[in-house]
């Protein structure tokens, strides 16, 4: 194909935008330029995110609410102002942010908690399970929400009870699995494979008639439209850095600032502490009592920069040009033979991920095309193995987009799956 | 273009017209692989005359989802291991799984690999080396539950 160009309706100046990601620019394959669709397992960075990092290190690199020397002071102000910038930008008080390794410890945390809580009599009530116990979650779900409540099941004899997905791909809500006996409903905001925006509302508004906790898999919602929190009105969030044009090692958990309040820490040890004595230890008050250890610093203080990047930028545009694509991907895709869309091919309560089957034609095989075209898509059943079974599939291609994609590069991935067709056909 | 390395034309072949596929009875022992990172599968059944490995590989019968690297060399295992010993076809396998795990640093042997050889693109490729040692995999357990099972029977300690 020829140069990448940066046709697109919306108002983002996708040019001026692709010229701060350095990795953007280079060749793959014996110098076929990349086109690159694979910001649903993790996106690329700018400069500035880069930088931020960087200036960080040489500046003023120490342990974060450790010591009390100059250093230590800015960097832990370096790490707090990254804190309050995140969560400005989801709709978040600073103190209702813990920082994670990424979304998947975020999950966990929580799990480990109600298991803890479990375990000692007193109070955290309400994180406690016992069995008999529900957990909620839906089917459309990646295994970081699934696999943590089958272990949480597991250590507690709760039962693990899920929504289902309807042909169309969406949440079938009439699959109601939520009943009195339901602690928690945990569930995707935008589904990783389907592109599925789930109505947020009704599911905290079915979980609160319960008084079940909500937990919101904010992972791919979070990078690529305006979300907040607050508004949405859920009980615990999490999401990735590294899918939001910011650094890999640090994820976000927010939870309401009474339910942090009220749990029990999972991991413990440093910086998580109140009063330490031989025999027993009082905690800090959130977010500290959930950051045990020193935690990551150059990794916040650059997610705060991309959190910059996109604010600058605006969510709202960074969604329009996504749906832009979004929505060129799938009626391209959906006029090659032989090609079906997994998901929704409406772009209403639709993000873009843009999954997809090709008729006698192995995902993989698709994808190696592709790849061998400079195309880098996602092949396999992105870690929603149980969604790929509902639709009988083993595998799927992905295609995802950020705000520096461009329409070419939509074409360039319509161009290629055709190309695959060719290569594998009795014809040839 | 480097399309046409990897998947040679006998590759493609056997992707199309697999051979020896279904599963079939009588068989030794049955095994079950999957590639968690795709969600390929292959249920995989062999059938043994004799013992050791002096035993002749009868049959070799599958049920297989992937791929056509992992299809293809489902089906060209077949082609070298059905009929011969147990012996020479861990050979083979030991040569196949050392090219393909060799990042293209291994010269195959073509003499011990035969067709299999054209394989040795993928080696190239380390997303899809997996997918090129699925059913050899899923044979190498194959033959190694039935001498196991009957070295329990003989009552021999391995
Ligand atoms: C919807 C969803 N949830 C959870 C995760 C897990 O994110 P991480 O691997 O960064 O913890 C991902 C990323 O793959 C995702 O797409």
């Amino acid at each position: 194909m020829t140069a990448v160009h940066t046709r697109t309706a919306s108002a983002l100046d996708v040019t001026k935008i692709r010229a701060d990601f350095p990795l953007l620019a280079r060749t793959v394959r014996d110098g076929k330029p990349l086109v690159y669709l694979d910001s649903g397992a993790t996106s690329q960075r700018p400069r500035q995110v880069l930088d931020a990092e960087r200036a960080f290190l040489e500046q003023h690199n120490a342990a974060v609410h450790r010591g009390a020397h100059q250093l230590a002071e800015e960097a832990t102000d370096a790490y707090e102002s990254a804190r309050a910038r995140i969560a400005a930008f989801v709709g978040a008080d600073p103190a209702e942010l813990v920082f994670t390794k990424n979304a998947t410890e975020g999950i966990n945390l929580v799990a480990y908690a109600m298991s803890n809580a479990a375990l000692v009599d007193g109070d955290a009530e309400q994180f406690r399970l016992a069995p008999g116990d529900e957990i909620v979650i839906t089917e459309m779900e990646h295994h970081a929400n699934l696999v943590p409540w089958q272990e949480l099941c597991r250590r507690t004899g709760a039962t693990l009870k899920w929504f289902g997905v309807t042909d169309g791909g969406r949440l079938d809500l009439d699959t109601d699995p939520i009943t009195p006996l339901t602690k928690i409903v945990a569930f995707t905001h935008q589904s990783n494979v389907l592109g599925t925006v789930n109505p947020v509302a009704e599911l905290v508004r079915r979980a609160r008639e319960v008084g079940a906790l909500t937990l919101l898999d904010a992972c791919q919602s979070v990078p690529h439209s305006p979300v907040d929190f607050h508004a949405l009105g859920v009980d615990f969030a999490v999401f990735s850095g590294h899918k939001m044009l910011g650094p890999s090692g640090v994820g976000v958990l927010y939870g309401r600032s009474e339910l942090l309040e009220a749990m029990p820490p999972f991991l413990t040890g440093g910086s998580m502490i109140e009063l330490v004595h031989m025999e027993t230890s009082s905690y800090a008050p959130p977010p500290q009592r959930f950051e045990a250890g020193v935690p990551m610093t150059s990794q916040a203080v650059g997610l705060a920069a991309a959190v910059d990047y996109l604010t600058e930028i605006g969510m709202d545009q960074v969604a329009a040009h996504e749906a832009e694509l979004t929505r060129a991907a799938i009626d391209a895709l959906d006029a090659v033979d032989g090609v079906t869309i997994i998901g929704p091919t409406d772009v209403v309560d639709r993000g873009g991920a843009v999954s997809f089957v090709v008729d006698g034609v192995h995902a993989h095989d698709v994808g190696q095309v592709l790849d061998d075209r400079g195309i880098a898509v996602r092949v396999g059943h992105h870690c929603a193995w149980p969604l790929h079974r509902r639709f009988g599939l083993a595998a799927t291609v992905r295609a995802s987009f950020h705000v520096y994609n461009t329409l070419d590069e939509v074409n360039a991935l319509v161009d290629g799956v055709r190309a695959a067709q060719e290569f594998f056909g009795e014809t040839r | 273009m480097q399309l046409e390395q990897m998947y040679q034309e006998i590759i493609l072949d056997h992707y199309r017209r697999p051979h020896r596929q279904g599963l079939r009875e009588p068989f030794d022992a049955e095994t079950f692989h999957v590639n968690p990172t795709c969600g390929d599968e292959v249920k995989l059944r062999v059938k043994l005359s004799g013992a050791g490995p002096d035993a002749v590989v009868e049959d070799v019968s599958y049920d297989a989802l992937g791929c056509s690297i992992s299809q293809a060399a489902t089906s060209m295992l077949t082609d070298l291991v059905v009929g011969r010993t147990v012996a020479e076809s861990f050979t083979t396998l030991e040569a196949f799984q050392a090219m393909a795990q060799g990042r293209g640093q291994v010269e195959p042997d073509e003499d011990v690999l035969g067709d299999a050889v054209a394989f040795a693109g993928v080696a190239r490729y380390p997303a899809r080396v997996k997918c090129a040692l699925l059913g050899w995999m899923a044979f190498k357990d194959a033959v190694a539950r039935v001498t196991d099972s009957a070295a329990q029977t003989n009552g021999v300690k391995r």
